[in-house]
């Protein structure tokens, strides 16, 4: 396994999104979700606005990195509450 | 179709999802590893954070190769899904032509990338080339090795030429799966053959669309084999698309962190633009 | 209408078969006439160039590597994508929607930087220049292809059919080879098809999976480049002859592709 050259920033980043897929499953085997509609503009399930939100992040931290010189930190607060706020009202 | 709620399924999906998995996984986690590193070999690798990103983001180079790419792309899938709609329509529907048509159709698919490089870049030559020469006899001045306008054009008509087939064998099967009675009634309410199109043979080809739009969507934006062969990215950095960018960074200088780093943000756009389309196709299916 | 249409499809035809035709011409051509000049046709017609490539074993083989390890691929994909497409197609699952997402996000990644550690995972389990190694490595691309076409298939199907064969007392596997796939026929020569295609021109990866025993056709061809500048000649002839495989597989679908999505996908 050592040609994966493994870091430990990844390996928590890969570890919180594989926690993070297993946590969906058992909260939908315990609590399936309805599909809605939210303020995005298709109705989304639980696991579609885990996945905008995520790519939406993603673009975010690019973003961040490419056109300002803050902190990355910024990037991430910014992408968690946006999770958050997708999750909920999305 | 009514689908049966019924975990089990999983059960039938899971070699699927293990084999794809096993290829899929293992080399996009290793990316990821190498995109925050600075690797010199097997033993000395220091982390870098997000430095290659920041320098990936704001290098013009790579901005001129993705303007580049998104106006061929867009090119590309702006002649061949009409084109290949069309070519569809004309098909002869029964007998021994239209097989004939399909076989015909499908010898370009079925031709290595790098042969059909190959095919272009002799075909295109004014001295040994047909296209070439009779272009010139022509009187027009061609040669697409030196003149950037004549490289763009060769390289759009050889992907039209490449993979216009696959869009009209999609449709053309999207096609063959409208029962005659619809066109009876077209027939009867005096339907235009504009309307007979819109209202009843391009809902029924959406979702054979919705493949052949994504395929070559994801496969253009990728292309790579092709005008290597054909141009070599030239003349200058004309036809040089976003992956040979990355091919030179990856292989030419041996970069390895950076080119992943533009491998992961390449990823994430094409990931970004087929989710668009899929969900806009999908959910237009349901309404 | 009719005069125009068939004028239209002619010329498209034209436009496909005029480059083939070049390719052909210059494989029956010697080198010095291929660079001396422009000629519609050969005037020394030879065999040269195929003579070539069929008594050079490192020639013949590459074709015997490429269409062993598409072969396996074809039967890989399609054994494997049948039963989930049928999951698909049949039933709701948890995160049944995301993972045929994911399945198709796996032709997204742009292979230059895959290939390195594409080549250290199969090194590392002993595959390096094997043909499974190549026809695994294409699963990747072709496994979620033909789930997705499959499964347009399989919908067409109607639901009673299972039923109606559940209740007859028939089992899973039973009803599903014996009933379920002559239904789905010619799908299955369709993907075959479209299995066979992507991974018979997929270049980048098989080359760099493959050193020797597994050499691929289109990486041998790169050999027609020596110092004395491009054998054209017997590139033209390899060329052809990576055509005719593909023609023998349409062949054998073409009636399928015809009628074939008549079933699925509507």
């Amino acid at each position: 396994m050592d040609w994966m050259a493994w870091t430990l920033p990844t390996a928590i980043f890969f570890a919180s999104i594989g926690l993070l897929l297993l946590g969906m499953t058992l909260y939908e085997l315990r609590r399936p979700c309805v599909e809605r509609r939210g303020f995005l503009p298709i109705a989304t399930t639980r696991g579609d606005r885990l996945f905008i939100g995520l790519l939406v992040s993603a673009y975010l931290h690019l973003l961040v990195i490419g056109l300002s010189d803050w902190n990355l930190w910024v990037a991430s607060l910014l992408s968690l509450a946006w999770l958050l706020v997708v999750m909920r009202w999305g | 179709m009514n689908k049966v709620p019924n975990n089990k399924a999983w059960w039938l999906v899971l070699p699927v999802f293990l084999l794809v998995a096993f290829s899929a996984v293992v080399p996009m986690m290793t990316v990821v590893n190498y995109s925050v590193q600075d690797i010199f070999d097997q033993s000395s690798r220091y982390f870098v954070g997000a430095d290659w990103y920041r320098q990936v983001l704001l290098d013009p180079r790579l901005h001129d190769s993705l303007l580049r790419q998104f106006i061929y792309s867009a090119c590309v899938l702006l002649i061949e899904i009409p084109l290949g709609i069309a070519i569809a329509l004309t098909m002869p529907t029964k007998g021994r032509w239209s097989s004939l048509c399909l076989i015909v159709m499908a010898i370009p698919l079925l031709i290595p990338w790098n042969v059909v490089g190959t095919i272009w870049q002799i075909f295109g030559r004014a001295d040994i080339g047909l296209l070439g020469a009779s272009l010139n006899q022509l009187g027009i001045n061609y040669n697409y090795a030196a003149n950037t306008m004549d490289a763009w054009v060769t390289v759009l008509v050889m992907d039209v030429w490449h993979w216009t087939s696959l869009v009209a064998l999609l449709c053309y099967s999207g096609l063959r799966a409208i029962p005659d009675v619809y066109y009876q009634a077209a027939r009867i309410d005096r339907a235009s053959a504009w309307a007979v199109f819109r209202h009843i043979q391009l809902p029924k080809m959406k979702s054979v669309l919705l493949i052949a739009v994504m395929l070559r969507f994801m496969d253009s934006f990728m292309i790579y084999t092709e005008p290597f062969v054909l141009t070599g990215g030239g003349p200058g950095n004309a036809t040089t698309f976003l992956s040979q960018t990355l091919t030179q960074m990856a292989v030419g200088q041996f970069d390895l962190g950076p080119a992943a780093a533009f491998s992961l943000v390449y990823f994430l756009i094409i990931l970004l633009v087929s989710w668009l389309f899929y969900t806009a196709m999908t959910h237009a299916d349901k309404q | 209408m009719g005069a125009r249409k068939t004028l239209a499809l002619l010329l498209y035809i034209l436009f496909l078969l005029v480059p083939i035709y070049w390719l052909l011409n210059m494989s029956f051509k010697s080198n010095t006439e291929i660079l001396g000049g422009l000629t519609l046709w050969p005037q020394n017609f030879t065999f040269d160039n195929y003579r070539v490539i069929f008594t050079d074993p490192s020639w013949y083989s590459g074709y015997i590597n490429s269409l062993y390890y598409v072969c396996l691929n074809t039967v890989i994909s399609l054994s494997v994508a049948l039963p989930a497409a049928y999951a698909f197609s049949r039933y709701r699952f948890l995160g049944d929607k995301h993972l045929f997402f994911w399945l198709l996000t796996n032709r997204m990644a742009p292979p230059a930087v895959f290939l390195l550690p594409f080549f250290q995972l199969y090194s590392s389990i002993g595959l390096f220049d094997t043909h499974i190694a190549v026809a695994l490595a294409h699963c990747l691309f072709n496994v979620p292809l033909a789930v997705w076409i499959l499964e347009g298939f399989m919908s067409g199907v109607p639901k009673e059919i299972d039923e109606t064969a559940y209740i007859d007392g028939y089992s899973f596997p039973r009803f599903f080879v014996k009933i379920f796939m002559p239904l789905i026929g010619s799908g299955i020569g369709v993907t075959a098809f479209f299995c066979f295609m992507f991974s018979w021109v997929e270049l980048l990866l098989a080359r760099t999976l493959t050193s020797v025993n597994a050499k691929p056709i289109a990486a041998v061809m790169t050999r027609t480049v020596s110092a004395s500048g491009i054998d054209w000649g017997v590139l033209a002839a390899a060329g052809v002859l990576t055509i005719l495989p593909g023609l023998l597989v349409i062949w054998f679908v073409r009636n399928h592709v015809a009628k074939g999505f008549a079933l699925g996908r509507v």
